[in-house]
This record gives C-alpha cells, structure tokens and sequence, in this order.
C-alpha cells in the first residue's frame, strides 16, 4: 500500500484553488436555491390559479423538468442558451440557468403542497377584509405555506448543493473539480477524493441535522 | 333617491346558488335596513353560510340580485374587493392569521386595503383591543388565546376597517359553553350601538335580546323572515316550530 499525505491540500497554491472551487459550488447552490424558489413559487400560484391554461401549462412544465435527468438538462443548456442568445455565454451562467429551471419543477411540487396544507378559511377571511387575491396570497396564505414547508424545501436546498457537482460535465470549477485539478496534478488521487467526500459529508450532514431540530421545533409551536 | 331606498342596507333579490347538481339557496329575498340586527337560523345544509358569502361576495351566485348599500354585489363591474372591506365577516373557526400577533391581524386590512399609516393602525387596534377587553393580549400569537379571546379579536379585525355592516357565521358554535357569553356580550353591545348585523346563530337568547328579524332557512329557501317577537310568539311553518323546540330544549 501508499501512504496517504494530505499535506497536499495546504499548500498555498492548492488551498486557494480548492477555496476558489468551494466558493464557486457555494454561490451556484445559492443563485439556484433564490432562482429556483421564486420561479418555483410562480409556477405553484400558476397551477393553483383557477384559469385552467394556466394551470396545464405550469403542470406541463413541472412535468417536463421532473421526467428528465438533471445531467441531461445541464448538458442540454450548456448547448443550448448560447445557440438561443446568439453568442456564448459561459459554462456558469448556462448552468445557472439549467438548475433554476430544473429545481424550480421540484421547489413549485412542495410549495404547491404548502399551499394546499394553508386551511381554506384563511384565505376567505383574508378576502373577507379587503385583501385582493394576490395581497392574501403574498400576507396570509404564502407566509403560512413556507413555514409548514421550510424543512422540505431546506432538504431539497441540500439535493441541490450536492447536484451541483454534476456541473463536472460542462467542465466549470467548483468544489470537485478545482480537487481533481489538484488530484491528478499532484498524483494526490485518493487524498483528495477522500477530502473531498469528507467536505461533502460534513457540510450536508450539519445542514440536515440543523433541518431536523427545526422540524422538531415547528412541530411543537404548531 | 326616496328615504326607504337610503335607508336600506342589504338586499336580496330572487338569489339562486348552486354547487354543481345542488341547489343551496332557492329564490332567496331579504331586506336588512340600516341599523337593523337580523338572526339567521336552520338545520345544518340549509344554505345560512352560503347566503352569508354571498353577501359579500365571497361566493357568486347563479341569479338573482345583490345590493350592499347602494352597490351591487352581483355586477361583475364592481370592484368587489373595495366593497368587502366595508362588510365585516366573523367566521366559525374565528380564521385569525397565526403567523402574525393580535395587533397586526387587526392591522393588516387597515394597511394593506384602507392604506392607513403604521400609526394610525396602531392606535385604532388598540382602541379597538380596549373595547373587545383584550388589551393586555395586544402581543400574543392567537394560538396563546383561547377560544372567545380569539374570536373577540376576530371582530375587532372586522370593525378595524369600519364596516357598514357586519356578517357572522355561527360565531360561538366552535366555542366551549363557558367562553359563549363574552362574545356575545361584544355583539349586543355592538347591536346596541346600531351596528347593522346579520348573525347566523342558534343561540336563540342572543335573538330574542336584540334581532330585530328572525329569518328561517330549510333546504336552501327561506322559510320565514318575521319580526322576533312575532317568531318566537308562533313560528308560522311547522319545520320552524320543529326546528325551535329542538334548539330551545337543549
Ligand atoms: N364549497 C362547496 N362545494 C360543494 N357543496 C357545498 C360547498 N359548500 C357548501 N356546500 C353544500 O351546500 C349546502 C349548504 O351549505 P351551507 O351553506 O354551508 O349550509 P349551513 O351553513 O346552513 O350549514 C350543503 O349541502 C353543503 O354540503
Ligand atoms: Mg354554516
């Protein structure tokens, strides 16, 4: 057997590819989550609207999104949106584009399901005072639906980060590739993979756990 | 425009309503004049809260004629959402928002739909809070309050955007026994001062103290609409009479 040295991740130069790699995983989940959220709940509000075309077409696309394989998607945009605008536009922001379409189908799934779990009569009681549809949905019915729904849509968040990695495919430097760079440059393949795995594992492993102290918590407020 | 057509609040004309194959209002017609407190009552089914929602608009009816003041509920052109906040709803399961505190349930409507400013919506929850007695309440969450502190809040969010009239579904029937009569302490003394109310209720002490009608519903129509004391006296139909013997003797 070798001996595993994971002196290679200090060194100066490594620890600041991997530091950018890491920033770079961190800011494409989050521009993904914010995206995917608001255009997930656009869809959700579509889908209940009582106008049935647009229903069918929010349901039509959730359902589209959700039959195909993410890698698919991100290989598709990265072709794709540069063809749609006429000039290149960079592996980031085709990526970009590709997990807020793609998440959005999920995110609008549960906010739907958030929406639903809203008892009828507060919707009517905010009606009732005045409120137009879209001021009862925005102060009565929306506040209430992510409360009941913030511990699916933070595990999704999770799903989410860990997808990031498949960006491999387009070749943009996150987190896992910035350490492959290293891995086969230093010949460091099984310490770096290892690190890897373990800086996946903490980070999402923390999150979950702090998800489900604040599903307890919820769960006793209501 | 004639004394009797300014003085007259709600009317009801020929109203039909139907939820798919089910008719649950049948020709229903009603006056209710400024001032006027009326008592809504019948079996389970018989359409009381649909009439009630469609009063303000909450659920649209299939023929037949509405007018709130001088407005018609029913006309497609009118801005509905302006002319419910000028009609209070108290509801069954009282319906307060839980994610919010009692003063901003009671200040959202005066925010949001009248445009008041912070303060003035402030001050107007919290003489409102003065006068349903819940002032020391003002900060809790409505799941902290009980059932007729709730409800109380619940009426002072309706009155918060000074309605022409106020609309009650079954107000106490969610209520346990002991935390009925606080609520409708707060509707006579609303009564009194020449609130005009349509109440829904088979709480038939509340009636005879201050509706001035009595109206009787069964199978979507109404079945008697007369003076309280001319109800109570001797109801005219024989599900009325029925119907009384059976809320009065439990
Ligand atoms: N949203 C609805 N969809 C279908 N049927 C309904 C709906 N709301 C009420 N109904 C039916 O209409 C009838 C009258 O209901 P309702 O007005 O609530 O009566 P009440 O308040 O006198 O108990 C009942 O048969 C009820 O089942
Ligand atoms: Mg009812």
């Amino acid at each position: 057997m070798f001996e595993l040295d994971f002196s290679v991740i200090v060194i100066p130069a490594n620890s600041s590819l991997l530091w950018e790699g890491i920033k770079m995983t961190f800011l494409l989940a989050g521009l993904a989550i914010v995206g995917g959220l608001i255009l997930g709940t656009f869809l959700a509000l579509l889908r209940i609207a009582k106008i049935p075309i647009l229903s069918q077409i929010s349901a039509a696309y959730v359902n589209f999104f959700r039959s195909l394989p993410l890698i698919l998607v991100i290989f598709w945009f990265f072709f794709l949106v540069p063809l749609i605008v006429g000039r290149p536009v960079g592996a980031f922001t085709s990526v970009l584009v590709a997990f807020i379409l793609f998440e959005a189908a999920y995110y609008s799934e549960i906010i739907r399901a958030g929406i639903n779990s809203v008892r009828l009569g507060q919707l009517a009681a905010a009606r009732a005072i005045g409120l137009t549809y879209i001021q009862s949905m925005r102060y009565v019915v929306l506040p209430q639906a992510f409360r009941a729904m913030t511990p699916i849509l933070l595990t999704q968040a999770i799903i989410l980060f860990q997808d990031t990695a498949l960006v491999y495919v387009v070749g943009l430097r996150d987190f896992l590739v910035s350490a492959e760079i290293i891995a086969n440059r230093d010949q460091r393949l099984v310490e770096m993979f290892l690190f890897v795995a373990l800086v996946y594992f903490v980070l999402c492993f923390t999150a979950s756990m702090g998800v489900k102290y604040y599903q307890k918590r919820i769960n006793n407020e209501l | 425009m004639n004394y009797e057509k300014s003085n007259m609040m709600i009317k009801v004309k020929s109203v039909n309503k139907w939820y798919g194959k089910i008719q649950v209002l049948n020709d229903c017609s009603l006056n209710v004049s400024k001032g006027e407190v009326i008592v809504v009552c019948g079996p389970s089914g018989s359409g009381k809260s649909s009439l009630i929602k469609t009063i303000n608009g909450l659920e649209p009816v299939n023929s037949g004629e509405i007018i709130v003041s001088g407005i018609s509920v029913t006309d497609k052109s009118t801005n509905l959402d302006q002319m419910r906040s000028k009609i209070g709803m108290v509801f069954q399961n009282f319906e307060l928002f839980p994610h919010m505190n009692v003063t901003e349930n009671i200040k959202l409507g005066q925010t949001k739909v009248l445009r008041r400013t912070n303060e003035e919506a402030e001050q107007k929850a919290q003489a409102l809070l003065e006068r349903v007695d819940l002032t020391e309440h003002a900060h809790k969450y409505p799941s902290q309050l009980s059932g007729g502190q709730q409800q109380r809040v619940a009426i002072a969010r309706g009155l918060a955007m000074e309605p022409m009239a106020m609309l009650f579904d079954e107000p106490t029937s969610a209520l346990d026994p002991e935390m009925i009569n606080e609520v409708l302490d707060v509707m006579v003394k609303l009564a009194k001062e020449g609130m005009t109310m349509m109440v829904v209720t088979h709480e038939m002490g509340f009636a005879r103290k201050v509706a001035d009608r009595v109206v009787f519903m069964d199978y979507g129509k109404i079945i008697e609409d007369a003076p309280s004391q001319d109800f109570f006296g001797s109801p005219r139909s024989d599900r009325a009479q029925e119907f009384l013997s059976k809320v009065l003797n439990h």
